[in-house]
């Protein structure tokens, strides 16, 4: 299969490694990538905070380079949401609705493109740590999704998951919410932190990096053990 | 900034470092989503339930003049007066007119989210009536003259310190730690108020369309006394409260426990079709119930939200609202709380003014999911900071999404800012936090990541 | 125009355009209202078949609840009972209604009684002891016991003295809900008696704290004896 990958601006710029790992396990599989160098967001930013026909100027180049491709990749919940999700609302009465519908069916990501799609649940991966894991919300609630990383992580080897108390609630990064509203942002992000270290895991593992930015910024300001680690790095380890 | 806007700030501001007020609000919603998860799990399907609940709703609401006309007929048929309010203001004029004409002495209350909305209690105070809250939170926070905390449980931010404390003060009664004691003392004092009072007023949690009745669901029995005793009764409800059917109830009542209080259901669900019938022995001489819109046609008229007037007010998106959990539930600033607050308080007062409570979220859909009736809440919380653009965008978040767009669809520009801010990584511990950092915002209490030595496409592109 | 009117001119108005249907912002939306008329025991908790299981769920919902249930053999032996319970508080005074049951059993007890049928005085019911009554139905599924004006003696008998009895004949066991519903309808339609209440359980709060206390203005106590 050709996939195409669609890095978002905060994945390309400081958490490479993501998208470096994605494309690795991916090829091993069997599949050719391509990454459209052109496309930088999502357009999420404007449309989260009510300024649709800015994130339309974005999406638009965005629906129109995916048109043809046989399957989207997201490294990211909240990138996917957007283009699985939200797309066909932001185009809602425009032209463009039937080309988002269109590309909505080809959205994944990325564990559930492995679980779902490819029927890959055993990366041959090893990992011996204690991990646990946080459900970002889109994830979680837009795109409907909670098995899927949780059936990748039961074949690592080695590495044992602990559930968190508060795995499904909310880690307050919420894009725009967390410059507007910091200092809600910051107690739901220490509800979240509380709840992972109470489990004693080493790492706290998500599929949607824009939380663990927020919650890896959070623990680095209070200097805590636990690391965050993202999906895509842990199935590549060997 | 509106005032309400700044008020929030401030209030979740100072909330948010309090630990205490954190715990006690996740201690008590903790207990609750326990009990509500195992009452859940008693359903044979309670994603069915949500489904059929929703239907109901909707066509209760999209049927809404064909069902309120059925409503007010059935009642007025048997001796109820039934009054229109089309805003809060004609709805406290009609109440505090039937209470002079009966030359009331004392009011008894049962609790109404819907009298809050309209401040009742301030207009008959103004006009010389006694009214005593008769529902055991509504009651405490009546003597520390405060709002409601929650739709649903108004005191849920006191300990029982604070309480025994408030009871010394105002009823002069003894200290005591016991909850059961304090509840005791409060109904030792309402007992004579019942007896004594010449008015009723209630809410009501749904009004059933083919027979004529108002429903009410409660846990004290203090409704049932206020409906019972006083010679005048007065029921105040919001439009929408309508359903359609009377065995509607038997899916409604055990949700609205459920979903509201981790009940299977609430010890007392009472219906009432009258004033005192020929042949019976007790009840008000008169009843009146009043009708009240106060904008909620203009909510109907939305017909993107008009699934927000399906609300039951059993207050779940509340309780499982890491924001509200947060923050609790006086920062809101107005009488509907939490998510569906933040949806529906734009259209019942002022969009402008009231849209920081739609911006004030992380959209994580916990609401949404948790509906009984499946109200598309998060999702209207994005609608509502769409419309607030559309009406009137903040002058300099235009120019900046236009800068991001002028970015974004420059690959090559965007390309440059990489090296940028890898310079400015180095500067920028020196501003970290501090006036000058434009990432105050954020690095006030965390660290920004850093800019990686390779990016992804520039991996990308060395890989060719 | 009146209030009336324009209100129902705005709605009208609001109307005219349609709302999507719910779970429509699901991906998996029906197109058409497909569960409004399904029949909601299918959703509910599960009552069982039988008599004996359903007097069992009642009685465990009575414990949980921290109501009193006595299934009795005999209309002799729900008179025995209320002398036991009449003995172990001490009542002084009780209040009730005319009734079969209540008839066959309260001049037994011997105690001033205030009868509600045709007017009291609010001051002598509060003061009594216990309000005992009759009931519509008693509900399997929640531990529920439907009452009205009419059956029950008028509406403050079973609120306002501290202790409600209720008198009841296995008969008036139903199942669920639904079920305690369609019974209303067939009994009292097309003239409905003004107050109905399904009550489970004796009064509480959890206002302090989260913390159950029971007694918080109805009855800190129920009884329910069934024949």
């Amino acid at each position: 299969m050709k996939i195409t990958l669609f890095i978002p601006c905060f994945v390309d710029m400081c958490y490479p490694r993501v998208g470096i790992n994605m494309v690795e396990i991916l090829e091993r599989l069997g599949h050719s990538i391509e990454v459209p160098e052109e496309l930088s967001c999502c357009g999420q930013p404007a449309f989260n905070s009510g300024y649709w026909e800015q994130a339309r100027a974005v999406a638009e180049p965005v629906l129109k380079r995916l048109r043809s491709a046989e399957a989207v990749v997201i490294a990211s919940g909240s990138c996917g949401a957007m283009l699985k999700v939200f797309y066909p609302e932001l185009f809602a009465n425009t032209p463009h609705e039937q080309a988002a519908r269109e590309l909505s069916t080809k959205c994944f990501e990325f564990s559930d493109f492995l679980v779902s799609k490819l029927g890959v649940t055993d990366l041959g991966a090893r990992f011996p740590h204690k991990v646990t894991f946080h459900d970002g919300c889109h994830g979680l609630r837009e795109l409907g999704k909670k098995k899927e990383p949780r059936e990748l992580l039961a074949k690592v080897r080695d590495l044992e998951l602990i559930e968190m108390g508060e795995a499904e609630t909310c880690c307050g990064f919420g894009g725009t919410f967390a410059a507007k509203f910091p200092m809600i942002s910051t107690a739901m992000g220490e509800v979240k932190c509380g709840s992972a270290m109470q489990t004693g895991a080493d790492y706290i593992v998500s599929n949607d990096s824009s939380c663990l930015m927020h919650i890896q910024g959070l623990l680095d300001r209070e200097g805590r053990r636990i690391r965050t680690i993202h999906i895509a790095e842990i199935l590549n380890e060997r | 900034m509106s005032a309400p806007s700044a008020q929030f700030k401030a209030d979740a501001e100072r909330l948010t470092h309090d630990l205490r007020h954190r715990g006690l609000i996740q201690t008590a919603l903790k207990k609750y989503e326990v009990a509500r998860d195992g009452k859940k799990a008693n359903y044979q399907d309670w994603q069915s339930a949500r489904q059929t609940a929703a239907e109901i709703k909707w066509d209760a609401i999209n049927h809404l003049d064909k069902y309120l006309v059925q409503f007010a007929t059935k009642l007025e048929a048997r001796g109820t007066k039934v009054h229109w309010a089309s805003t809060a203001e004609q709805a406290r004029e009609i109440i505090v007119g039937i209470v002079r004409a009966k030359k009331a002495h004392s009011i008894i209350k049962s609790k109404a989210m819907t009298a809050e909305e309209i401040h009742l209690n301030d207009a008959l105070e103004h006009a010389g009536f006694e009214v005593v809250e008769s529902d055991l939170g509504e009651y405490i926070v009546q003597l520390r003259h405060e709002a409601p905390y929650h739709i649903v449980f108004p005191a849920m931010h006191l300990t029982r310190g604070e309480i025994s404390d408030l009871f010394e003060r105002e009823l002069g009664s003894a200290a005591t730690d016991s909850p059961e004691e304090l509840t005791m003392i409060a109904r030792r004092a309402l007992r004579q108020k019942y007896i004594t009072a010449d008015v009723g007023i209630t809410g009501c949690n749904f009004a059933i369309a083919e027979t004529g009745m108002i429903s009410i669901t409660e846990n004290e029995g203090n409704a049932r006394l206020t409906a019972a005793l006083p010679k005048t009764m007065i029921t105040l409800l919001g439009i929408e409260k309508v359903l359609p059917r009377l065995d509607d109830l038997a899916l409604f009542l055990p949700m609205l426990a459920t979903a509201g209080a981790g009940q299977a259901i609430t010890c007392y669900n009472s219906l009432y079709g009258g004033p005192r019938q020929p042949g019976e022995s007790d009840g008000p001489e008169e009843f009146h119930v009043v009708l009240l819109d106060n904008k909620r046609t203009h909510l109907l008229a939305d017909a993107e939200q008009r699934d927000a007037l399906h609300c039951i007010r059993c207050g779940a998106c509340l309780n499982v609202c890491p924001i509200y959990k947060n923050v609790g539930g006086h920062t809101y600033g107005t009488t509907y709380q939490g998510p569906i607050g933040s949806v529906i308080t734009p259209h019942l007062r002022n969009l402008q003014t009231w849209k920081h409570l739609s911006m004030a979220s992380s959209l994580c859909g916990a609401c949404t999911e948790t509906c009984p009736v499946k109200i598309n809440l998060h999702h209207h919380l994005l609608q509502n900071r769409r419309n607030a653009v559309a009406q009137k965008p903040v002058w300099w978040e235009k120019i900046a999404f236009k800068g991001f767009v002028f970015l974004m669809n420059r690959p090559r520009l965007f390309e440059l800012s990489k090296p940028l801010a890898r310079l400015g990584q180095i500067f920028h511990p020196l501003i970290k936090g501090t006036a000058l950092d434009p990432a105050r915002a954020w690095t006030k209490t965390r660290d920004l990541p850093d800019v990686a030595p390779e990016t992804f496409k520039e991996f990308w592109r060395n890989r060719k | 125009m009146s209030e009336r009117e324009k209100i129902l001119g705005s709605i009208r108005e609001a109307l005219a355009v349609n709302a999507p249907l719910p779970g429509a912002h699901d991906h998996h939306a029906p197109a058409v209202l497909r569960h409004r008329d399904d029949d909601v025991s299918q959703w509910l908790p599960a009552v069982g078949q039988t008599f004996e299981q359903r007097v069992e769920r009642f009685h465990a919902n009575a414990l949980d609840l921290r109501a009193d249930f006595h299934l009795l053999n005999t209309v002799q032996e729900m008179g025995a009972k209320l002398l036991e319970i009449r003995d172990g508080e001490n009542w002084q005074k009780i209040g009730t209604h005319r009734g079969e049951l209540t008839d066959a059993v309260s001049a037994e007890l011997g105690l001033p009684t205030i009868r509600t049928d045709d007017g009291y005085d609010v001051r002598e019911l509060e003061s009594c002891d216990a309000g005992i009554s009759e009931c519509d139905a008693l509900v399997a599924q929640t531990g529920s016991v439907v009452v009205s004006n009419r059956s029950a003696g008028g509406r403050a008998l079973s609120v306002l003295p501290p202790h409600h009895v209720v008198l009841a004949r296995r008969e008036q066991l139903v199942r669920d809900l639904p079920a305690a519903f369609i019974l209303l309808k067939h009994r009292y339609a097309p003239v409905f008696p003004s107050f109905f209440s399904f009550i489970t359980g004796p009064s509480r709060t959890g206002d302090i704290e989260r913390i159950l206390v029971l007694g918080a203005h109805g009855p800190k106590k129920l009884t329910i004896l069934c024949v």
